[in-house]
């Protein structure tokens, strides 16, 4: 140890001038990107919020105080609604791409042939634009082409096609089971990842003690599982909260805003452009709703990192 | 569980789950490929056809030319291999700052990567707007560019310390008794070492830049300067749907991303494991 550090001691002084200097050179391209293009625009959302903005009459923008934040508690009929469609939109998501996506792991953890081959399938919809798992659905939901509407009759279940992105319940679940498709593979990776790092004798020992599948499921697996299914639901939470791509292109928001979530409605409001200063305000409210959210979460799942 | 009847029971909590399993996942791919094989008359033609009877490549030749998927198609790739570039270099370096040095400053700045990764997008899209506005580059690739890059960087840059803190620092240091630069070292060393974590994170990033939207659909209010997303988004709003055309591209969209995603995926899990684990 000690010529060996000596060594490194005595390179270290001769290189010292620039390598103190190396680091920042390093990280300096890279910090600039994220405070010019990340960390600036979040400042200036915050700014907006207390203005009236208008991009195109950008000479009668003016500071609006609270105003932007009183309108939205009080005169918003659309904020509520939207909030709660989001909160059964996150809720749904994130609990049954959790069940689904351990059970796929479970699955996919099991040996057998082909293995390799259906997991590369499982993971696929991972890789899939929300906007094209759109489409895809869209074509199977279709009322005149879909093949939903096929299956359904040809087992009797409806005697007539329907339109399911039309009406207002079967809209909202239309695009559940979508997004379902395309979440649960994050959960079945992450899930099969840490299931893979459970010691085989775990189990051995369990088996010998008498424990069944399902007792060693539930003492040696979940409790396993947990730091992982704590993170990844958290993220997830935060990611599917924001996420718009397969409302905005399934349903836009309709029918009657039944699917319109908090970040639906913030989207609409920028793509229409009238006033940044109301989309700021209501950016700013689901900010730190979500932050106090993540917040609580950690506290009340008591995360801690495995060591 | 049931060890009286074991076979019943490996079909019916094995072979019946993930048969199902793989069916749900797949559907929806092999509906579209099926749709966008299809003359335009058979498409709502009942009863409906599990495969088509005369399959026709009509489709992709109308996605390609008349809707513009070849200009979509060239937009995305544009973008997608420009970012992969810029990230590559810029998150390569910082993520080598990270790992190899002891510097002030540089919990803060692992906590500043961090903290990005809970700012929702949505919260960039109307300030970007602005932004771009009033540098004159809406409707310019660059400003996608720019922007894609800001959001990959943190998560790249821990991805790139993960596979640099794998590489023995020995390696390094030997190149260096040898007369090498640093950034020889860097070059003639490291690079080829790191190889495998570059491509994954190159997947990684151009994946990203070739499914988003949000962003894009902000940035963008020219159709010449359409990404592949907007494009689809573009084409499925349009009072007559084209349902063939729509298929096909976006099977068009599809296979890029989906050949990339299966021919990395695994350097990808290992990936993540290095960097949780550096």
């Amino acid at each position: 140890m000690s010529t060996k550090q000596l060594s490194e001691n005595v390179k270290a002084e001769r290189r010292f001038k620039i390598d103190n200097w190396i680091p920042y050179l390093f990280i300096l391209p890279s910090f600039l990107i994220i405070a010019t293009f990340l960390f600036y625009p979040i400042g200036t959302v915050f700014y907006y919020s207390f203005q009236n903005y208008d991009i195109s009459a950008p000479f009668y923008n003016s500071f609006a105080g609270f105003d932007n934040f009183v309108k939205i508690f009080t005169e918003d009929k659309l904020f509520f609604p939207s909030l709660l469609t989001s909160l059964k939109w996150v809720v749904s998501q994130v609990g049954l791409q959790l069940i689904f996506g351990l059970i796929f792991a479970l699955l996919l953890n099991q040996t057998f042939r082909l293995r390799g081959f259906v997991r590369a399938i499982a993971f696929i919809p991972w890789a899939i634009s929300g906007v094209l798992a759109s489409v895809m659905w869209s074509l199977m939901y279709n009322e005149h082409m879909g093949v939903f509407n096929d299956i359904l009759m040809k087992l009797g279940i409806i005697s007539e096609p329907q339109a399911f992105l039309a009406g207002t319940t079967s809209a909202f679940i239309s695009v559940i089971i979508a997004e379902l498709w395309r979440g649960i593979p994050f959960f079945a990776i992450t899930l099969l990842a840490s299931l893979q790092s459970i010691p085989e004798e775990l189990y051995e020992a369990s088996e010998i003690d008498g424990a069944s599948k399902w007792e060693s499921f539930v003492h040696i697996t979940l409790p396993h599982l947990k730091n992982t299914i704590v993170l990844t639901t958290l993220l997830r939470t935060v990611w599917e909260f924001n996420n718009v791509d397969l409302i905005f292109n399934l349903t836009g928001g309709g029918p009657a805003n039944s699917t319109t979530t908090l970040t639906m409605y913030i989207a609409n409001l920028a793509i229409n452009g009238s006033d940044f200063g109301y989309g700021s305000a209501l950016t700013v409210i689901s900010f730190v709703l979500l932050f106090a959210f993540a917040i609580f979460y950690l506290k009340i799942t008591r995360y801690e990192r495995e060591d | 569980m049931f060890n009286t009847n074991g076979r019943t029971n490996k079909v019916l909590f094995f072979y019946l789950p993930i048969t199902l399993m793989f069916m749900w996942t797949i559907f929806p791919i092999y509906w579209t490929i099926n749709t966008a094989f299809k003359h335009e008359g058979d498409i709502i033609k009942r009863p409906l056809e599990y495969l088509p009877t005369s399959p026709t490549v009509e489709n992709f030749v109308v996605a390609w030319n008349n809707v513009g998927f070849a200009t979509f198609f060239k937009n995305s790739l544009i973008i997608g291999i420009t970012t992969v570039f810029v990230v590559i270099i810029l998150s390569t370096l910082s993520g080598y700052a990270l790992t190899r040095y002891k510097f002030k400053g540089k919990g803060s700045f692992l906590l500043m990567l961090l903290s990005t990764q809970f700012i929702p997008r949505a919260m960039l899209i109307i300030p970007l707007f602005i932004i771009f506005k009033n540098m004159g580059l809406i409707s310019n690739p660059l400003s996608l560019i720019i922007t894609y890059t800001a959001v990959e960087i943190p998560f790249t840059t821990i991805l790139m310390s993960g596979f640099i803190s794998n590489i023995p620092r020995e390696l390094e240091e030997a190149a260096a008794v040898d007369g090498c630069s640093k950034l020889q070292a860097l070059r003639f060393v490291m690079f080829p070492l790191l190889l495998p974590g570059i491509v994954a994170t190159a997947v990684f990033t151009f994946i990203y830049t070739w499914n988003e939207f949000l962003l894009a659909l902000m940035l963008t209010n020219q159709q010449s300067k359409f990404t592949l997303p907007v494009g689809l988004s573009f084409m499925m709003g349009e009072f007559n749907v084209n349902y063939g055309a729509l298929a096909a591209g976006s099977v068009i969209a599809l296979v890029p991303a989906v050949i990339l995603f299966a021919y990395a995926q695994k350097h990808l899990v290992s990936g993540m494991g290095g960097a949780v684990k550096g």
